[in-house]
Formats: structure tokens, C-alpha cells, sequence
């Protein structure tokens, strides 16, 4: 036990505390510091009557109130959708093409697009929708199936090539070297005319030769000038871009044996209002025609 | 032990009073009924507690025109949106360095005062102290002072005391609600809020706000009072820790009044040697804090200087100078002191206490006045001269220096603000042309209080253009930016640059940003980034 004395100036008890030559003295709590500490056991046992508070074995005392943060989300949430309802009704209503041009609506389905996005989308086209080999950049200027809000709606609902949904956007490339359609140096040639016309280093002699077999072979699908078709989903293949890789070795894997992308049917998913506003925020990216 | 033995001893039926086991753990507050003094310093608190109180309630309802698209409140602390309005300052979200900048000058305020003139703050400005005092002058008003009070305190409940009772208490609740009611009105418009708030459309914080603050008003202002300074303040301590012996403190100048007696003319028909305090306890009894000042300095000493009007008083009618009780410093009283006793030196006391009363019986009042009964010239007494020293020098400086370096910047503000920032990802998107197309958020902040038009100049890129996102229109490398009042803006815009015109994969651009009608210029460097082999 520590040292307690009487101190000499004040004549109270100290409590035997010592710091520095400073001592502590024993001087009565006042009684309304008492009054407060009983008062805040009072608030505590109605807290606990209150308020979901002792843990059990199995379970917890769940309060009078019931309430727990996750009710209170639950609640926050629900408050949230009946608070863009409105919104929701309105965009459903509106054309597709139209729903730009109401200001209210573009800020809802853009800000709700990107959060969309955000989680369906970014594990094909990337968290800033650059995409990568085999799945299209959305920023740029180059559609597969082209780049209206409408035409991005329809894509996004019914997908692309699934099994899902029976308007699913659907065509498939033949492939010329392994169903041996061509011989390996026509196909060869096609590929350096395809480098020709978009700009590439190429072998202008096999080009020349290439581009006849193009004109019999590809021009069905992907346009005379190789500008792509759109209504099969055909690249653009004379532009800067190219889906999976503008180089020759990339370019004689697709020739011969094509790979094919293939998107859910998000309308099934997502349902009409999300998959609506995925669309104007898509087109909103900076390539939107 | 046999009972014979016992029986030779005799015992008593009896218990320590003081026995430890007797001694409560807690104490009940002792009511304090300080009586109202006069004087100059009493003067001096009445006329502080006008201003002070004056500016809390009329603050909020003073008017500042700033236009159509600005509050018109004075001073408001608009937390919805983010501003604050102190008349012709308004304090952005991002300009809260002003507030850190006064809380710093705050902190050197405090240094300075206490330095100077000590528990100055606890005396007269503090809000529990004027309240304290503002509900005291009706507690007189219905009660009486100090003797019918205690008095009224001992009578049975009459008519009369539950009638002086009732008055005094719906006057102080009123007074709290009024100090609770006021305080929200920092927070919004003070004439719409009041309407609100006693026709039941208020929000809830606003009624929970002035529930809070009206309880604490009345209980702090009407039965805590002193303990809140003793038990809650931190600032006794920490004050307590700032003074040095210059400071000014409110003092009992002992070496002139001791040895005290209340029969001074007896004493002095029979030669027995007197100070100047007559013991008259007029001190004691206007102290609000239930101190008596002759016992030195104390914790619970708040500096109110009402001891000092009451024993300057009673000295002025017994025909003695003032000042007995007094401003004064603890250096200036140690060599007061020491004038005016004959301690041996290097005496060697035990203790602290034991020196003090030492020092005590040492007081020879004939050291302290010459024959004639005037006070010896060579006393020293505070004058505005103790305040004036090196360090309080310093204090007075930085404080000038940081209030200076704010006014400048405040005055040299720009009301244009603008930040560009560069896409992360994707930083560059290949066009099917071939050329590259870069995207910016460009935030212009408008804080003048009407809608401004500015023009922005993409320098740096000579053949790119400027698309704004959702329009396709070409801009070129001049466009203009619509930011409403005192708002901020951001528009998403895309550069393009044609193949041809790339000449790196990260070039420095500009845009220079003018308010259409004036000079204010604002621009931001930022690089436009295209990939490898893209030229």
C-alpha cells in the first residue's frame, strides 16, 4: 500500500499518489459527478432494452427496437428505390433514342450505367471499358454492330452468340484455312491485302493477289473495301483498329480459324430500365454515334 | 481480562466524529449566494456581458446583400452546402485553411492573455461566467440579494417563496431557450428557420439542438454554476500551467493587510501593531466562485475582480488607499513582500507550509507605512508596463503576423478555380482514323455569386480539337463553359489529335481559362499521352 498522509496546507489526506513531489489529495468526488454516473446506468439498462445488445450462445437479445445496422440498410436501400421509382417508370416509357436528350434521365443512366458497369461488365471490357483482344474497346469510334443508343440497347439485351435468347445478335466466320476453304497462300495473300487497307506494312506484290480472293471470299461479309458489315457483326477491317490484333500472325489465326466473342442477354439479367441506362452510358464513352 | 478489571476501566459510548470510515466519499454542492458588488470592474463586466451576449442574439439576424444567388445572412455556417458566409468573406470547402489559420491565432490569443492578464477569459468573456451572471441579476431581481436569499433558502414554502421561485426559474428557462434558439440560427436562414421552428416545420436536429442546449443553458447557468469551472472546465489546469510570475492575477496583497483584525481602532488605542485588512469578509461574500481570496491563489479563483471592487469599497470608506486586493503579479507581490517583513534569512523551513506561515508572522506593519500612516513610496504596483515584456512581445507578433498573412491571402484571392484532370484509364483511345482521342474532366470553380460564361483556350496541340462529351460537335480549340453562381463544374471534354499531328507519346498542352467581363485568368498544364509507335 502506498504512503498516506495528512498534507500540511490543506490538512486532507492524500491519496498517497506521488509524482514529482506533487501529491494527490483525497478530496470528496462531488455528489453530482455521482448523480451522472448513476444516470448513465440508467441510459445503459435502457440501451439494452432498447437495442439489440448480449450476445447468446446461438443467437443475441434483439431489443424492443429490432433494429440492427442491417435492418437499417435494408431500410436505407428500400428508401433509395422508391426514391428513384419515379425515374425508373420514366425511363422505361421513353424511347431508347430519346432518352438523351432528358437531362434527368441522362444523369440517372449515366451515373447508374457506370455503377453497372462497374460490376457486370469490367471482366471482358476492362474497368475503363478499353477492352482487350477478342472484347471491343467501348471508348472508340469502331462498332461491331454499330454504335447508336439503340443499336447498343439491342446488343446489350439480347446479347451476342449465347444460348440464352433467341434475338441474340448471331454470325460466324467461316474458317478458311482449317475447313480448307483456301490454300494457306491464299490465305496468306488476303491477310497482306488486309494489312494493305488498313494502312499497314505489307507485301504489296501478295496483296495485289489478295485482294481478288478478298472480293470472292470476305466481301459478303465484311464489305468490298473491307469497311466491315454490320449486320453481321463483321469488322471494319480497313480502319486503325482491330479486334484481335493488327499484326500478321494475329491476323492468318483469324483467317484460318476464327475465334468468335460472346456477350450474356443482359435483358434477362438486368431487366429493362438497367439495361437502358447501360446503354446511354456505353454510348456516352465518346464513341456514341 | 476478568470483570474486575473491567470494571476499574471506565468506558464511554462514543465515536470519532472524524472517523475515517465517517468521512463521506462524495460531497453535496454548498450553495453559494454571491451578493452584487460595485465598482469599476463591476462596471467593466456589465458593460462585456452587454456586448457579448448582444453579439450571440443579434448576430444571425444581421443582413449582408450578396446578390440574388448568395444567402443574405451576415454571418452563416450554410453546413448543406458547404460554406460560410462571415459578411463580405465567403469560405469555400477548399479555403478551410482559414478556419485552421484562426484557430491557430485562437491558440496564440490564449498564450497572450494568459500571459498578460491570466484567467481573463474565465472572468469576464466565458460564456458560463456571463450567463452565470446574466442569471444572477434576476435571482436578485426576485429574491433579493445575498442575506434574503439565504433567508428565503431557510423559510418554508409560502405563497410568496413559491411565487419569487416560479418568476425566477420561467424567466431563466426563458432565457435558455433564447440561448438554445439562437445558436441555430448560425446554421440557416435566422427568419425562415424562426417561423419553422414555432410552426413545427423545423427539422428534428434543429428541435433536439435547442432541447440540448436550453437544458444546459439552465442547469449550467442556474444550479452548476461554479462546479462546472471546478469539476468540468479543463481550463483552470491548463491555464494554471500557462501564467509565469508576471502574469496578472487577482491578488491579496497580505504583506499590507496582516496581521487582520476586525477591531482596528481598539488595537490601535492599545499599540498593537495592524495591517489594513479589517476583516470585514466583504470579499468572501461576493464571490461567486465560495472563495476566500486571502488564502492566495486558488484553482477555483475565476479573476472576476469582484473581491477587488468590494475591499476597494470598504478601503475607500475607512479612509485607506486601494488595493489591498489587486491586480498584481507574483514577482511584484515577492518583492512587496520582502519589503515589507523582517524573515530571517536563509531561514530553514520544513515545508512549504510551514515557510508560508512563517512568512505570515514575519509582516511588520511598520515596514509597510511611515509614521504619518502613508504607504511607503517604494512599493512596487502593477501597471500596463508588466504586461509589456519580451514575451509578450512575441505572442502580440505572431498573432499580428498570421491575422496579416490572412487578410492578404483573403485579399488576393482569385474567384476562379480550375483543375483538369486526365483520364486514367483508359489515358488514350485509338480512333479507327488512327488518330488519338485523349479525355479530361475539366472542374471550373465559380465563386463569384453570379452565373459567369468562360472561355478556355487549348494551347500546346495545334491541329487537335475539342469535342464536349455528348456532343458531337467539333469545337476547335476555343470553346465556352457555362458555370452558374458560386458553383462548381465539370465537363467531361475529349482532345483528338489527327495521326499525323502526334509528335510523342506525352505532350504538354494548356488550357487558359478567362471569365468572360473581366481579367480573372486561371490555366492548367496537363500532357496529352498517346501510345507507342502511334506516331
Amino acid at each position: 500500500m502506498t504512503n498516506r498522509e495528512i498534507d500540511e496546507i490543506s490538512g486532507v489526506e492524500t491519496t498517497g499518489h506521488e509524482w514529482d513531489g506533487i501529491k494527490e489529495l483525497d478530496n470528496p468526488m462531488p455528489r453530482w459527478w455521482l448523480w451522472t454516473f448513476y444516470a448513465s446506468i440508467v441510459f445503459a439498462i435502457g440501451y439494452v432494452i432498447y437495442y439489440p445488445a448480449i450476445p447468446l450462445i446461438n443467437s443475441y437479445t434483439t431489443g424492443i427496437s429490432g433494429e440492427t445496422t442491417r435492418s437499417i440498410l435494408a431500410e436505407e436501400l428500400s428508401a433509395a428505390t422508391a426514391a428513384k421509382a419515379s425515374l425508373v417508370a420514366k425511363i422505361e416509357a421513353t424511347p431508347v433514342s430519346e432518352i438523351r436528350d432528358d437531362d434527368d434521365l441522362l444523369r440517372f443512366s449515366v451515373a447508374g450505367g457506370r455503377s453497372l458497369y462497374k460490376v457486370y461488365c469490367t471482366q471482358c471490357h476492362g474497368s475503363g471499358a478499353q477492352g482487350a483482344p477478342g472484347y471491343p474497346n467501348l471508348n472508340d469510334d469502331d462498332w461491331l454492330w454499330g454504335g447508336d443508343v439503340e443499336t447498343i440497347y439491342t446488343t446489350i439485351k439480347h446479347g451476342v452468340r449465347n444460348d440464352e435468347d433467341d434475338d441474340a445478335r448471331f454470325s460466324e466466320m467461316p474458317g478458311f484455312g482449317k475447313d480448307e476453304l483456301l490454300e494457306p497462300n491464299e490465305v496468306r495473300s488476303v491477310v497482306e491485302y488486309v494489312l494493305q487497307i488498313s494502312d499497314r506494312e505489307h507485301d504489296a506484290a501478295k496483296a495485289t493477289e489478295g485482294k481478288v480472293i478478298f472480293a470472292d471470299n470476305c466481301a459478303a461479309c465484311h464489305g468490298e473495301n473491307g469497311k466491315g458489315g454490320r449486320e453481321f457483326g463483321a469488322p471494319n477491317l480497313a480502319d486503325a483498329l482491330s479486334l484481335y490484333g493488327g499484326i500478321r500472325a494475329k491476323l492468318l489465326a483469324q483467317v484460318n480459324s476464327p475465334k468468335h466473342g460472346v456477350m450474356p442477354a443482359w435483358g434477362q439479367r438486368l431487366g429493362e430500365a438497367s439495361v437502358r441506362q447501360l446503354a446511354v452510358y456505353i454510348h456516352s464513352l465518346g464513341g456514341g454515334e | 481480562m476478568d470483570t474486575k478489571t473491567q470494571s476499574r476501566v471506565e468506558t464511554f459510548d462514543a465515536q470519532a466524529v472524524n472517523k475515517k470510515e465517517n468521512r463521506d466519499l462524495y460531497e453535496a454542492r454548498k450553495k453559494i449566494h454571491p451578493k452584487r458588488a460595485e465598482g469599476w470592474y463591476r462596471q467593466l463586466k456589465w458593460w462585456i456581458m452587454a456586448v457579448t451576449l448582444g453579439i450571440y442574439y443579434i448576430t444571425p439576424w444581421l443582413r449582408w446583400d450578396r446578390g440574388e444567388y448568395a444567402p443574405d445572412q451576415a454571418v452563416l455556417l450554410d453546413v448543406a452546402n458547404r460554406r460560410f458566409y462571415f459578411f463580405f468573406i465567403e469560405i469555400w470547402p477548399h479555403e478551410f485553411f482559414y478556419v485552421a489559420g484562426l484557430l491557430v491565432m485562437a491558440g496564440i490569443g490564449l498564450f497572450l492573455v494568459t500571459s498578460t492578464v491570466g484567467r481573463a477569459w474565465c472572468g469576464y468573456s466565458c460564456p458560463q461566467t456571463v450567463w452565470v451572471d446574466l442569471f444572477l441579476v434576476f435571482e436578485r431581481f426576485f429574491e433579493g440579494d445575498r442575506n434574503q436569499r439565504i433567508k428565503l433558502d431557510a423559510a418554508p414554502w409560502t405563497i410568496s417563496k413559491i411565487r419569487k421561485r416560479v418568476s425566477k426559474h420561467i424567466i431563466w428557462l426563458m432565457i435558455s431557450i433564447a440561448t438554445g434558439g439562437a445558436w441555430i440560427f448560425y446554421f440557416a436562414d435566422a427568419p425562415t428557420l424562426f417561423v419553422e421552428l414555432f410552426s413545427g416545420q423545423a427539422a428534428f436536429v434543429a428541435y433536439t439542438t435547442v432541447a440540448v442546449l436550453t437544458a444546459t443553458t439552465y442547469v449550467f447557468g442556474g444550479f452548476m454554476r461554479e462546479q462546472v469551472c471546478t469539476y468540468m472546465c479543463p481550463w483552470p489546469r491548463i491555464q494554471a500551467a500557462m501564467l509565469d510570475e508576471n502574469s496578472l492575477t487577482v491578488t491579496y496583497n497580505d504583506w499590507r493587510g496582516e496581521p487582520r483584525t476586525k477591531h482596528a481602532k481598539k488595537a490601535k488605542r492599545e499599540g498593537i501593531p495592524i495591517g489594513d485588512c479589517v476583516d470585514c469578509n466583504a470579499c468572501v461574500v461576493v464571490c461567486p466562485m465560495g472563495i476566500d481570496i486571502r488564502d492566495g491563489q486558488q484553482l477555483e479563483c475565476i479573476t472576476c475582480a469582484l473581491c477587488i471592487d468590494a475591499c476597494d469599497g470598504v478601503m475607500s470608506k475607512i479612509g485607506l488607499d486601494k488595493g489591498l486586493i489587486s491586480y498584481s503579479t507574483l514577482g511584484i507581490y515577492d518583492a512587496n513582500m520582502a519589503l515589507a517583513s523582517t524573515l530571517p534569512e536563509n531561514m530553514a523551513a520544513k515545508s512549504e507550509a510551514e515557510f508560508s506561515i512563517a512568512k505570515m508572522a514575519a509582516i511588520d506593519p511598520k515596514k509597510v507605512r511611515d509614521d504619518s500612516g502613508k504607504l511607503f513610496s517604494h512599493f512596487v504596483h502593477a501597471s500596463w508596463r508588466t504586461v509589456v515584456r519580451l514575451r509578450t512581445i512575441i505572442y502580440t507578433a505572431l498573432y499580428c503576423l498570421i491575422g496579416l498573412a490572412l487578410i492578404v491571402s483573403l485579399l488576393t484571392r482569385s474567384n476562379l478555380n480550375v483543375n483538369v484532370l486526365h483520364d486514367r484509364n483508359p489515358i488514350f483511345v485509338t480512333l479507327s482514323d488512327g488518330s488519338i482521342r485523349n479525355g479530361y474532366e475539366i472542374k471550373i470553380l465559380n465563386m463569384l455569386a453570379e452565373p459567369s460564361r468562360f472561355n478556355v483556350r487549348l494551347e500546346g496541340l495545334p491541329n487537335a480539337f475539342v469535342k464536349i462529351a455528348g456532343d458531337d460537335k467539333n469545337l476547335g480549340q476555343n470553346f465556352t463553359i457555362d458555370v452558374d453562381a458560386d458553383k462548381l463544374r465539370a465537363t467531361r471534354i475529349y482532345i483528338t489529335v489527327p495521326k499525323a499531328d502526334i509528335t510523342g507519346t506525352n505532350v504538354k498542352l494548356r488550357l487558359v481559362v478567362n471569365r468572360q467581363g473581366d481579367n480573372e485568368e486561371a490555366t492548367y498544364d496537363a500532357n496529352f499521352v498517346a501510345p507507342n509507335g502511334a506516331k
